[in-house]
């Protein structure tokens, strides 16, 4: 019917977030809010952090768009792995996704720091899928830059 | 494969003749995620059979050299096999030789056009190359099913000049919507751009009542004939146009190869776009006088393997018969249509519009996303195209942001439309939109 591959790619946990998705709904008062597009098939995405007053803990995040399972799940895990973390923990669990996301394959996401979003862990291996897997996280890392600009990763 | 074989004049391929069709495609036996591809992506690009990829190969193994220059016994032999492939072309589309002008693709061709024109505006070029100039108070009109190949260059020539762009709209079942049409094409259109196939939506478009119009204010016509040149029989002469456009690669031919028509009388009149060697007459360090069409427009060293490989597609297709290609073609359309409109859920997008359509269905998955059907269908060895197929205009109009598209060639069977139908409504059950 459909390969194993498939239905790791397509776990029902992925299906169920992308079907009920956290944190949908965009709110007032947002601390810093990103945009993005993925080109090749017009899916967008706007996120919003909102951070305590005087402090670096996000209390919330929300988002609302459109696109595929893969894209609207992740970006439901990402609600969901990020509540409470510091802009500095999040801009480091941002890295590890985009890692083991370019990976092909090779590195599983680590559960214990990602929670549920390491059942994306299968979208290393179709290159293809990867943007849609990332359009949420990368929205929430200019979010984060936003705020805290010297947590930019060093490209190289 | 033999026309010997070709009996049946309408209809489908025999089985018998989508055998030997399919044994001249090599990559037509690969194996896809443990299933034999079926390949329904000829829409983004076309497989290639073994007697384009065996010309290709010849060119490079035994007359390699560069056309139009040298004096040697290779390049004399290039250059009749670079000639002649225009003049190949040149035969398939009811055109004269010296009204082909290779470019890398239709985009380029479009693009050449559009910055010619640009050009006449800025002075150049000669008297004649007056007729081209546009300004504030002109206007380019296009359709609103355009693929982004045929609006951005008409944006940004608009930009650049001062014209203003408008369009033709599609009404809600897809078609051009004329109603208005007397308001929109009026004495200020300088270009009546349009395609002649939709992408997305596979319809054929009123071309002679568009030619009709246009003439009667006075506009040039630009016809973008990627996704008809490949599946109708195709005569620019008859069409009337004034300028069209096509891919090579969309027609069993290479990559890096595509053709630009017009009429000579226009083509001479319009300045070049890339300047360089091999379009020239005479150089001094201040100024340099320019060949005429098509040399003028084919600056520096030209895609000689891949005009090769284009002509021996067109002989391919010829072979085989266009109009045999567009009856097959057609049965495989109508039962795409049928197959899927038939599904719960799904909905072709301009299935209202128009009988006329070549063998290609774009649709939407009510709850699934053309990502996640796309992929479905991989897992299964079928290649469908995801996404808005380059043309968002329309899928907005059609008020959504993508579809999946499956398009067809000479080269595709029934069972594979079956197999794609079959892959679609399991997709539904898969996530979940059906029980």
């Amino acid at each position: 019917m459909s390969s194993a591959e498939l239905q790791s790619l397509y776990q029902e946990l992925i299906l169920d977030h992308s079907r009920h998705p956290q944190g949908f709904g965009l709110v007032d008062g947002a601390s810093a809010q990103s945009h993005q597009v993925n080109p090749t098939c017009g899916d967008e995405i706007t996120l919003q952090l909102h951070v305590e007053p005087g402090s670096d803990v996000v209390t919330r995040v929300s988002w609302e768009g459109h696109g595929c399972a893969i894209s609207q799940a992740s970006a439901s895990l990402f609600t969901e792995m990020a509540d409470s973390l510091t802009l500095e923990v999040m801009q480091q669990r941002i890295d590890l996704f985009r890692t083991a996301m370019r990976s092909r394959g090779a590195i599983e996401p680590d559960e214990e720091l990602l929670g549920d979003a390491a059942a994306l862990g299968g979208v290393s291996k179709y290159i293809a899928r990867v943007k849609c897997a990332m359009l949420a996280w990368v929205a929430a890392e200019h979010a984060v830059l936003q705020l805290r600009p010297e947590l930019a990763p060093r490209e190289g | 494969m033999s026309t010997a074989e070709s009996t049946t004049r309408a209809g489908a391929f025999s089985a018998a003749e989508s055998h030997a069709i399919r044994a001249d495609f090599p990559i037509l036996s690969a194996v896809v995620n443990d299933s034999p591809l079926v390949y329904l992506d000829s829409g983004a690009t076309s497989q290639k059979p073994r007697q384009v990829l065996d010309a290709e190969r010849s060119f490079y193994e035994n007359d390699n050299a560069a056309v139009h220059r040298g004096a040697h016994m290779l390049a004399a032999l290039a250059t009749e096999s670079f000639e002649d492939a225009r003049s190949t072309v040149a035969r398939f589309v009811g055109a004269r030789d010296d009204e082909i002008v290779w470019t890398s693709n239709a985009t380029e061709g479009i693009n050449l056009i559009a910055y010619a024109m640009g050009n006449a505006g800025l002075g150049r070029g000669s008297a004649d190359a007056e007729q081209f100039r546009l300004g504030a108070g002109d206007e380019i009109v296009v359709t609103e099913m355009e693929h982004h190949a045929n609006l951005i260059p008409w944006q940004e020539l608009a930009a650049r000049t001062g014209a203003t762009l408008r369009f033709i709209p599609v009404d809600d079942d897809g078609s051009l919507d004329l109603s208005g049409i007397r308001s929109i094409v009026t004495a200020k259109t300088r270009v009546l751009a349009f395609t002649h196939v939709s992408n997305v939506l596979g319809i054929v478009n009123p071309v002679a009542e568009l030619v009709a119009l246009a003439k009667e204010v006075g506009a040039l016509t630009v016809l973008d004939a990627c996704q008809s040149a490949p599946h109708l029989a195709l005569n620019l002469a008859d069409l009337d146009v004034d300028f069209a456009v096509f891919s090579g690669h969309k027609m069993l031919g290479p990559t890096g190869i595509g053709v630009l028509y017009g009429r000579a009388r226009l083509l001479n009149a319009l300045p070049p776009f890339l300047t360089g060697g091999s379009m020239i007459t005479t150089v001094t360090m201040e100024r340099a006088e320019y060949l005429p069409a098509p040399m003028r427009f084919e600056a520096g060293t030209q895609r000689i393997s891949q005009a090769i490989g284009l002509a021996a597609a067109i002989r391919y297709l010829q072979n085989v018969g266009l109009d045999r290609i567009a009856a097959h073609e057609s049965v495989l359309g109508e039962r795409l249509v049928a197959g899927l409109s038939a599904l719960p859920g799904i909905t072709v997008l301009g299935q209202g519009a128009g009988s006329h359509r070549v063998g290609l269905a774009s649709f939407d998955v009510a709850g699934v996303h053309s990502h996640d059907v796309g992929q479905f269908l991989d897992d299964r060895g079928i290649a469908v195209r995801v996404g808005h197929h380059c043309a968002q205009p329309l899928h907005r109009r059609l008020g959504v942001t993508s579809s999946t598209r499956a398009s067809t060639y000479l080269y595709n069977t029934v069972d594979e439309v079956d197999q794609l139908i079959a892959g679609v409504a399991d997709a539904t059950t898969f996530f979940g939109v059906r029980p």
